[in-house]
């Protein structure tokens, strides 16, 4: 008897977690709906007007999916050369060292900086030396963002694939060397292709980090409603803009702004399904 | 008699992992050319440390010390490149482990490879068919060598690794166990096989397996607790020990 019950209280403490997310999902449809049927579905997204005059309002999400991506896209562009020396360091040169445990120690407690802290770090010092790099004028956009963004994501990307260069069998890596391998020739040749699935599912999870990060990219990216037309022009992301309008928004403005939301819910929610399986699979190997 | 320079030579090799304790004392014994020389021994008695050592695998790791001798032809490999030795002595490990992102070709030219060395196709072909063909795997995989070496069976696997090391034309073959981890028929085929290598190459094998160093092996060793107790004919070794220990592991009673 005290079994059944038991059962049925972990079915339904189970169940919550589908139902929050279906929730979540019913409620980004319903209420983004009126902006899709007003502007349709595919105008929506190839549309990058941002505009409430009233009487005459124009909305459109693709300056900020475009913002959203190129930011993320560059994060992990940057993030590579930072975050990969670090899995490295710590999965195959210094494996099992204490020098790699406190490296990796140091690793996973940034990963728990909040974001304001990093979007203030951008914004006082990195944004200054952007300004006197004469990189871009006020300093804040879209690089500026990203730089940013990379550094955040380094923890995620950095100790994932760490854990899979680590997984590479001794075996293998002793077979290299003594056919006569250098330890150089053993991380290119057996090391990478071997942990090479399992490193791109952990950038991949990073990538799904990026693209949802609001407060960095808010502080950092110059928030204009706008395609960025280089690197260093300001614009929006799909996170930014609904931080930056939610709270003054209804009617039109407020479904298209939850509309951008369900983007950018699906996109995410792809990004990290397609990491997942790799990480499956990577694992079988 | 005429003398003639040892293929290899221990001379009071030692190796230790720690300051305190060796986990190998002492070890002199010349190994002469194509021959199948099997070290026996307990778990632990520093066989397979004493093997790894012959292709400078202890080099990967710092704290372990090799101190004495160890001649390759007269010549002292720990004073070579370690590259250089492990060009010249290859080596088969206890679990098969082919190169699993690399397909069965690719697997047996991996020597070259790893090493930068550039052959043409023709090359390629003639080596990856007479290799195959000496591990006697060629007519079970003519027809798949562009896919991965991990479909194939344990024996197979293990006789894949065998033409990989063998592709570097090495003057010595270290094998581990190298038939531990096979079933007895996978592991009669491997014997065979070994009989037949030694034409070419000198095999050192460390091995659990008193019946398969006696098939297969002309000199035997049996070390104990880090020492070479004992070194000679393998039918001599099994039929008249010297050594009360040698006797006692060979009945049974130790071991």
């Amino acid at each position: 008897m005290s079994d059944k019950l038991y059962k049925i209280i972990l079915f339904v403490a189970a169940l919550v977690m589908p139902v929050v997310c279906g929730g979540v999902f019913y409620a980004l449809v319903t209420d983004a709906y009126e902006a899709f049927d007003y502007f349709g579905f595919l105008n929506f997204l190839t549309s990058s007007e941002w505009s409430y005059t009233e009487g005459n309002e124009q909305y459109g999400a693709l300056s900020f999916i475009t913002g959203t991506l190129m930011t993320t896209l560059l994060a992990l562009i940057f993030c590579i050369p930072l975050s990969l020396p670090v899995a490295l360091f710590v999965g195959e040169y210094f494996k099992g060292t204490k020098i790699a445990s406190v490296l990796s120690t140091i690793t996973d407690l940034l990963a728990g900086i909040p974001s304001i802290i990093y979007g203030l770090w951008g914004f006082y010092t990195l944004r200054p030396i952007m300004i006197s790099l004469n990189i871009s004028p006020q300093g804040s956009g879209v690089l500026t963002a990203s730089l940013v963004l990379a550094i955040m994501i380094v923890p995620y990307a950095a100790s994932l694939s760490a854990e899979f260069i680590k997984m590479v069998p001794t075996d293998l890596k002793e077979s290299a060397y003594s056919l006569g391998a250098t330890h150089a020739e053993v991380i290119r040749k057996v090391v990478f292709p071997v942990a090479g699935s399992g490193i791109f599912s952990s950038y991949i999870l990073a990538i799904g980090r990026a693209l949802g990060e609001t407060m960095t990219v808010t502080m950092l990216i110059g928030n204009t409603n706008n395609i960025p037309n280089s690197i260093t022009s300001t614009g929006n992301s799909m996170a930014s803009i609904i931080a930056n309008q939610f709270g003054e928004a209804d009617g039109l403005r407020l479904s298209s702004l939850i509309a951008i939301g369900l983007i950018l819910f699906l996109i995410t929610a792809l990004i990290n399904m397609i990491g997942k399986v790799m990480i499956k699979r990577a694992r079988i190997v | 008699m005429e003398s003639v320079t040892p293929m290899l030579e221990f001379k009071k090799t030692c190796i230790s992992y720690t300051k305190q304790t060796m986990a190998v004392k002492y070890v002199s014994a010349a190994i002469e050319k194509n021959t199948i020389t099997a070290i026996m021994g307990p778990s632990g008695c520093g066989k397979s440390t004493l093997l790894r050592a012959v292709n400078l695998m202890h080099n990967l790791y710092p704290n372990i010390r090799v101190d004495g001798e160890i001649l390759l032809n007269g010549e002292n490999i720990l004073a070579m490149e370690p590259i250089d030795v492990r060009r010249r002595v290859g080596m088969v490990f206890q679990r098969p482990a082919p190169f699993p992102t690399m397909s069965i070709y690719d697997n047996v030219l991996s020597g070259f490879a790893l090493n930068g060395i550039k052959l043409s196709k023709a090359e390629k072909d003639a080596i990856v068919e007479h290799r195959l063909r000496s591990v006697s795997l060629w007519d079970e995989v003519k027809d798949v060598l562009n896919k991965k070496g991990t479909f194939l069976s344990g024996g197979q696997q293990q006789r894949l690794c065998i033409a990989r090391a063998l592709a570097m034309k090495p003057d010595v073959l270290l094998m581990d166990e190298p038939t531990s981890a096979l079933d007895p028929i996978a592991t009669k085929h491997i014997e065979e096989l070994l009989l037949e290598l030694q034409k070419e190459v000198t095999i050192l094998i460390v091995t659990h397996n008193m019946g398969q160093a006696k098939r297969i092996s002309s000199k035997s060793m049996f070390m104990y607790l880090g020492e070479l107790v004992e070194y000679g004919d393998t039918e001599k070794l099994f039929t008249n020990p010297v050594d009360e220990r040698t006797k006692a592991y060979l009945t049974g009673k130790m071991g």
